[in-house]
C-alpha cells in the first residue's frame, strides 16, 4: 500500500529547492513546534512543514493545559511564534486527522508524517464508585477552567465544601491550586470567564491532595508545593506521621542525597508543624493513602472516599511501591478529582501500544507490530511517542531524536512518494473538506483580540472559548 | 519518569537466544544486531537467562575452544529483572551499584523489552536537559511577561 523510493537514486530523494521534503505535523502542540523548528533547521535539507491541529488555536497544553495563574511557562509561545514566521511553515487549525482529513490524504500530500498527539486521556483509578455523580477526571476540570472548546460547557459542583484530588502531579496541584485561591487572585489570569464566575461562587471549604506513596517520592516540584503554602486566603496542612519517612526511603537518601528531594520533605514537614488557622480555606496533602471505592448517596452523588494507608516495600530494582496495609478510613467529601496518570488516544490505522498508552516505535519511528519493522514515511514524537513525562522543554531533545530519523530515512530515501505533494493541493483539500480552516494569521488576529480584551481588564488574555466565537471575532469565512 | 517512558519509544524487538544455541550463534547475533546482551529464553518463550559479550570474553579467555559450547554453560541464570512501573533513578542507581549493563524489563512472566545503562543514562540526560532549557526560557523572559506587549 505504501510505495517507498528506490534508495540510491539521489535525484528521487526530495529536500531539494525545487523538490522541497514535504512533512505533515499532525497535533500543534509544543512537540510539534519544536519539531517543526527541527525540521525547518535542517542545513542539508530544504523542507516545508503543514502542522495541523484539530482545535483552531494552536499550543496544545501550553494554552489549554498549563494553569492560568503560571503565566510565565505561557511564554514559551514566543519561541513558537518565531518558528511559524518561516515562510516554509503553515499552520491548519481546526482539522481534525480521522474527521476531516484522513490518513490517507496526508498520505497523498506528504513524504513524511510525525504524529505529536499527547496524552489526551486520563487513567482511571479502577475501583468501585469511580463515575458517581461528582467523580471526574482532573484534566476535564483544567480543559474547563482554561476554556478549551470542548469542556466549555462541563459542570463541576462548586457548591461542595470537601474536595478531594487523587494524585500528587503537577495537574493535581494544579486543581488544588485553582480551588483554593480567592476570586481576585484567579480575576488577573486569563482564566475562562465563565470558570472565573462558577469559581466566585465556588463553598469549597477544604481541598485533600492525595499520594499513594510518601512526600519523597511525589512528583510535584518544590515551586509548586511552596506556592500552595503562599496562598492568599488557604492554609496548608499536613499530618506529621505522614511527611515523617520510611526506614526504606530514608535508607535510599543516604545512598543518592538528592537536594531536591530533602528540601522537599523539610517544605512538607514545616506544613506539618501546628499553626493557628487564620485564613477561610484549608489545603491538606495526605501521603501513603489510596483511594479504593467512591461512596455514593441515595441520588447516586460521591459523598465520601474510602481510602486504604499504604507503606512502601522496595522492587528488586529499588523503586518504593505502595503495598495497602489494610487499615481504612472514609474521607467525605463531595467532589472527586482523579489525576493518577494519562494516556494516548490511538489514532486509527496507526499502531498503538495498549500497555504503554502510545504509539509503537523505536525513537520516534512508527513501528508495525506485525512485522516489528518500521512504518515507511510515519513518526511520533512528544507525549504519544513517550507517554506523560517531563516539562515541556523535555519535548524538545524527543522532537529532535526522531526528527533525526527523519532526515537519515530521508537520505536512504524512504520516504512515502506523494502524488501531489504541492501546497497548493492541500488548500484545494482543505476547502473542500473544512472551510472553517484556521491559519496561523488568524490565530494571531485572535491572539490580538484576546490580549487587548485582556488590557481593558488587567488581565493578560480573554480567551475566546468557542469557535463560532472565534470565526465571528474573525469576521469570515462563516458558511 | 519510569520504564515504561524509556521502553516506549524502544520498540518491541528484543534479541534473544536458545539456552542450546551455540557460543558462537551468540556472537554473530551480538555484532549483527550490535548489542551487547542477549536475553536467553526457554522453548516456551520464558526467561532462562542472560548472556552478554562479558560473559563470553571470560569463558574465551579460559578456553578458546568453547565457541562450539551450549549457551546454558556461560549464562547468567539468576536474572535481576525491572518492571515498567520501575523509577528511572532507582533503576540507574540499582544498575550503576550492581554493575549491571543490561536489565530485562518483564511483566506477568513476559519479557516486555531490555534496557541498557545507556539507555538509562540517555533518558536522564533528556530530562535534565529539558528542565534546563525551560528553565533558561522563563529566566529570559521573565521582563517580557511582567511587561504583557499589545502586539
Amino acid at each position: 500500500m505504501v510505495e517507498v523510493s528506490i534508495p540510491g537514486t539521489p535525484e528521487r530523494r526530495p529536500g531539494t529547492p525545487e523538490r522541497p521534503l514535504r512533512v505533515a505535523i499532525v497535533g500543534a502542540g509544543p512537540t510539534g513546534f519544536y519539531a517543526a523548528d527541527h525540521l525547518l533547521r535542517q542545513e542539508g535539507a530544504v523542507v516545508e512543514v503543514d502542522l495541523f491541529d484539530r482545535l483552531p488555536t494552536p499550543f496544545g497544553l501550553v494554552r489549554l493545559g498549563v494553569s492560568p495563574d503560571h503565566q510565565k511557562i505561557k511564554s514559551v509561545t514566543a519561541a513558537f511564534d518565531k518558528v511559524a514566521a518561516n515562510p516554509r511553515f503553515r499552520f491548519f487549525g481546526h482539522v481534525e486527522l480521522g474527521k476531516d482529513v484522513e490518513l490517507e490524504d496526508l498520505r497523498h500530500h506528504y513524504h513524511q508524517i510525525l504524529y505529536c498527539t499527547g496524552a489526551q486521556t486520563d487513567r482511571r483509578m479502577g475501583i468501585p464508585g469511580e463515575d458517581l455523580r461528582g467523580s471526574h477526571p482532573a484534566t476535564e476540570f483544567v480543559a474547563w477552567y482554561n476554556g478549551h472548546p470542548d469542556f466549555r460547557d462541563c459542570q463541576f459542583d462548586l457548591t461542595q465544601e470537601r474536595v478531594a484530588v487523587v494524585g500528587v502531579g503537577n495537574v493535581a496541584v494544579d486543581v488544588a491550586r485553582i480551588l483554593c485561591r480567592t476570586p481576585e487572585e484567579l480575576a488577573t489570569t486569563d482564566i475562562a470567564d465563565y470558570a472565573l464566575e462558577a469559581l466566585r461562587a465556588s463553598r469549597v471549604k477544604e481541598v485533600y491532595l492525595l499520594g499513594r506513596r510518601g512526600p519523597a517520592q511525589a512528583a510535584f516540584t518544590n515551586p509548586e508545593i511552596k506556592e500552595l503554602g503562599e496562598l492568599a486566603d488557604a492554609d496548608i496542612t499536613a499530618r506529621p506521621e505522614e511527611v515523617e519517612l520510611d526506614e526504606l526511603t530514608r535508607a535510599s537518601l543516604e545512598r543518592t542525597p538528592d537536594r531536591a528531594t530533602l528540601k522537599k520533605v523539610e517544605i512538607l514537614r514545616g506544613y506539618a508543624e501546628p499553626k493557628p488557622r487564620t485564613k477561610s480555606k484549608l489545603l491538606t496533602v495526605r501521603f501513603l493513602v489510596s483511594p479504593t471505592e467512591l461512596v455514593g448517596d441515595e441520588t447516586g452523588g460521591v459523598v465520601a472516599m474510602r481510602l486504604v494507608r499504604n507503606r512502601l516495600e522496595a522492587t528488586p530494582m529499588g523503586t518504593l511501591q505502595p503495598k495497602p496495609t489494610g487499615e481504612t478510613e472514609d474521607l467525605p467529601v463531595g467532589l472527586v478529582f482523579r489525576s493518577v496518570g494519562y494516556r494516548g488516544v490511538p489514532l486509527r490505522g496507526v499502531p498503538f501500544h495498549e500497555n504503554f498508552g502510545v504509539i509503537l516505535n523505536e525513537r520516534g519511528r512508527v513501528i508495525d507490530p506485525d512485522t516489528k519493522q518500521p512504518v515507511a514515511g510515519e513518526y511520533a514524537a512528544g507525549w504519544i511517542k513517550r507517554g506523560p513525562s517531563g516539562v515541556i522543554g523535555t519535548n524538545k531533545p524527543d522532537a529532535a531524536e526522531t526528527v533525526a530519523c527523519m532526515m537519515e530515512d530521508r537520505a536512504a530515501g524512504r520516504v512515502l512518494r506523494p502524488e501531489a505533494p504541492e501546497p497548493e493541493a492541500v488548500d484545494a483539500l482543505l476547502r473542500q473538506r473544512q472551510p472553517l480552516c484556521f491559519s496561523y494569521g488568524d490565530w494571531r488576529r485572535l491572539d490580538q483580540l484576546e490580549i487587548a480584551a485582556g488590557q481593558r481588564t488587567g488581565r493578560p488574555r480573554v480567551k475566546f472559548t468557542s469557535v463560532e466565537d472565534m470565526t465571528a471575532a474573525l469576521g469570515h469565512r462563516a458558511e | 519518569m519510569n520504564i515504561a517512558s524509556l521502553l516506549s519509544r524502544k520498540g518491541v524487538k528484543v534479541v534473544t537466544i536458545g539456552p542450546h544455541d551455540t557460543i558462537r550463534e551468540a556472537l554473530r547475533r551480538l555484532a549483527e544486531h550490535n548489542i551487547g546482551a542477549l536475553v536467553v529464553v526457554d522453548g516456551q518463550g520464558g526467561l532462562a537467562g542472560i548472556v552478554s559479550e562479558r560473559d563470553i570474553v571470560r569463558a574465551l579467555v579460559r578456553s578458546e575452544a568453547i565457541l562450539g559450547e551450549a549457551i546454558g554453560a556461560i549464562m547468567t541464570r539468576d536474572v535481576i529483572v525491572g518492571t515498567s512501573q520501575d523509577d528511572l533513578v532507582a533503576v540507574g542507581t540499582t544498575m550503576t551499584e550492581h554493575r549491571i549493563r543490561h536489565l530485562p524489563i518483564v511483566e506477568g512472566g513476559r519479557l516486555l523489552g531490555i534496557i541498557s545503562l545507556g539507555d538509562v543514562v540517555k533518558a536522564q540526560r533528556d530530562q535534565y536537559q529539558g528542565e534546563v532549557d525551560t528553565l533558561q526560557f522563563q529566566i529570559l523572559n521573565e521582563e517580557d511577561v511582567k511587561a504583557p506587549r499589545a502586539s
